[in-house]
């Protein structure tokens, strides 16, 4: 059963339609992320969930009720805010309890709980820290703490970490994450960080101006991307302008030849993911063969990645792993790259 | 070189600012020592000392009975200040109203209005109240009260505007999210939040009506005079110390106010 279904929800500020018929259900103890770029509608969306927002159209309901017109204070949605948003008055066990004290819990039955989500959060012992007197991680972690102890039916985390180092994020991510699936909390969480969002989900919504462009796993966002858009937003992809000529047939702007799987003839765009192209004898055997002159060479570490040119029009970037002692190209040389027919995706050129 | 000419600079500054100190602290020094003379006509040097003026005032039933009007006058209009000028000021910076600024720059306004003006305004306001009305506005102390909220008004409104300012209101919004409604989060939050700009505003807007004395002096009633009325009145007959015992135990009240308020609220910081 749905935890949350949202129905066609809708968001329009005079002319700008900043969230655009989004419908999703969310199972029980899933961890559903919204990811775009800044602007997309999944803040928006977020907060209309949360019920800071109201919707233009559209219908909101978390298990049997239907939450669309009620205001935030009787929606029982924990959110955590971007900027934490603690009380800066109250100290961290005060924060923690004020959610069951709106829900009028005595207080000798307060006090096991806030101890309880201090403790799901390693926090034991801080209550009577005032925020000011924490690190951004530790107040990350009062505010998750604050919105676990109400016992929400729905977990909201908008962006929780961006304000934190990359090195802390990594950590906070998988304690997030660990507790989400302890606790069994459906959650949606927003982020415009595509590893963030690959690394935690469960699924995921790629969202852009306002519309959502594909719902799926990270493997199918990956792999089957929806349109050029997602292709070029989750992981990498390098893109050939074109067009498909005949069934299986698609001719660059520059003149290339590739056989491809796409059958509509007319205008469109080949995708390219760089870890399916095959470099010198490796591409012997595939469908597409081409000559290259290697433009750049960028050192990761573990992989390489190369800026090649087809021909004038038409570059492409491919990735090869870093192995000791295997021939590194330079800027200038002349390579055979390949992929197979399958590897192009082919997406009909927006207008 | 430099440093000789920036040594020099910072003479000239030093000089400057202790000039314009001594130009503020010097009445009032003057007041509290004479205070202190013995003598009835004060005239230098003081012929001895003596703490029987201090005496004379509190002794002096206008002065007390002045004191005891003032002291109400002044808490009441600042908590009617407070009232009006909280929701006001929440509604200036949150919302855009229609002519929000006009009407923020009107409720500033009886700060810079000349005292005798916005006297003799209330003294007809009141009187024509009182013909179209038959209810008993002039002199009364609903009326002096109305009007001393007025000049408290905008010490509210500058202030907790500027504590507004800075404050985030995701905070809001969080204690709606666990569960607050409007009211709850406004008195558990917000409030606590605006504590500093809410303390220093009653204690300015206070200590404004408090030391009221033109516009006051078209609105007291027959019988209802407040201190810096009945020390004018005195003054028209007398220039003995009493006068100034009076002022020195008003500057040790606003003082010591100022101080005990200043170790909660850092009130250099909102004003």
């Amino acid at each position: 059963m749905a935890r949350l279904s949202i129905d066609h929800l809708r968001k329009v500020y005079g002319e700008f339609h900043a969230v655009d018929d989004f419908s999703i259900a969310i199972a029980e103890g899933e961890f559903l992320v919204l990811l775009g770029p800044s602007g997309c509608g999944k803040t928006t969306t977020l907060r209309m969930v949360a019920g800071f927002i109201q919707p233009t159209a559209g219908r909101i309901t978390i298990g049997e009720r239907d939450v669309t017109a009620l205001p935030p204070w009787k929606r029982n949605c924990g959110l955590v805010f971007q900027s934490y948003a603690l009380f800066p008055h109250m100290t961290v066990a005060e924060n923690v309890a004020f959610g069951l004290e709106m829900r009028k819990i005595a207080p000798a039955d307060r006090a096991p709980r806030v101890a309880e989500a201090l403790r799901l959060v390693q926090l034991t012992g801080f209550d009577e820290r005032y925020p000011r007197q924490l690190s951004g991680g530790q107040q990350q972690r009062v505010a998750l703490a604050r919105a676990l102890a109400m016992e929400p039916d729905v977990l909201l985390l908008d962006e929780p970490l961006s304000n934190l180092d990359a090195k802390l994020r990594q950590e906070v991510r998988v304690e997030i994450r660990d507790l989400q699936r302890k606790l069994g909390l459906t959650t949606i969480m927003v982020t415009h960080d595509q590893e963030e969002a690959l690394t935690m989900a469960d699924r995921l919504v790629v969202m852009e101006k306002g519309k959502v462009r594909q719902i799926g796993s990270q493997r199918e966002l990956y792999e089957k991307p929806a349109d050029r858009f997602v292709a070029g937003f989750i992981g990498r992809s390098a893109f050939l302008d074109g067009a498909v000529a005949e069934a299986g047939r698609f001719r660059t702007g520059g003149g290339l030849d590739i056989r491809c799987t796409a059958t509509a003839s007319g205008p469109a765009t080949l995708a390219l993911r760089p870890e399916r192209l095959a470099i010198g004898a490796e591409a012997e055997a595939c469908a597409n063969r081409f000559p290259a002159r290697v433009e750049h060479v960028s050192y990761l570490g573990a992989l390489l990645d190369i800026d090649v040119r087809l021909t004038e029009q038409d570059r492409i970037l491919l990735q090869m792993p870093n192995r000791p002692g295997a021939a590194e190209p330079k800027p200038g040389d002349m390579i055979t790259i390949g992929w197979a027919e399958d590897a192009g995706l082919v997406y009909p050129r927006e207008a | 070189m430099t440093a000789a000419r920036l040594s020099l600079g910072r003479i000239a500054l030093n000089g400057a600012a202790t000039l314009s100190l001594g130009f503020i602290l010097l009445p009032l020094i003057f007041v509290v020592w004479l205070a202190f003379f013995r003598q009835e006509i004060p005239s230098f040097p003081p012929e001895g000392y003596s703490l029987k003026w201090f005496q004379a005032a509190a002794n002096n039933k206008p002065f007390v009975d002045g004191f005891l009007l003032s002291l109400q006058v002044g808490v009441l209009a600042t908590l009617i200040g407070l009232v009006v000028g909280v929701p006001a000021s929440l509604t200036l910076v949150r919302h855009r109203i229609v002519l929000g600024p006009a009407i923020n720059t009107l409720l500033l306004l009886p700060l810079v209005m000349p005292g005798i003006v916005l006297g003799t305004s209330l003294y007809v306001f009141q009187i024509e109240t009182e013909i179209a009305t038959g209810l008993p506005v002039m002199g009364s102390l609903g009326g002096l009260v109305a009007a001393h909220s007025l000049v408290v008004i905008p010490w509210v409104v500058k202030l907790v505007t500027a504590s507004l300012a800075g404050f985030d209101r995701t905070i809001e919004e969080a204690a709606q999210n666990l569960g607050a409604g409007p009211w709850t989060t406004f008195r558990r939050v917000t409030l606590p939040s605006i504590r500093p700009g809410l303390v220093a505003a009653s204690l300015f807007g206070f200590v404004t009506s408090f030391g009221n004395l033109e516009m006051s002096l078209f609105l007291v009633g027959p019988g209802r005079t407040t201190l810096p009325i009945a020390i004018l009145q005195y003054l028209e007959w007398k220039i003995d110390p009493t006068v100034a015992a009076a002022s020195v135990i008003q500057i040790v009240l606003i003082g010591a106010a100022m101080i005990v308020t200043d170790r909660y609220v850092k009130l250099s910081r909102v004003v």
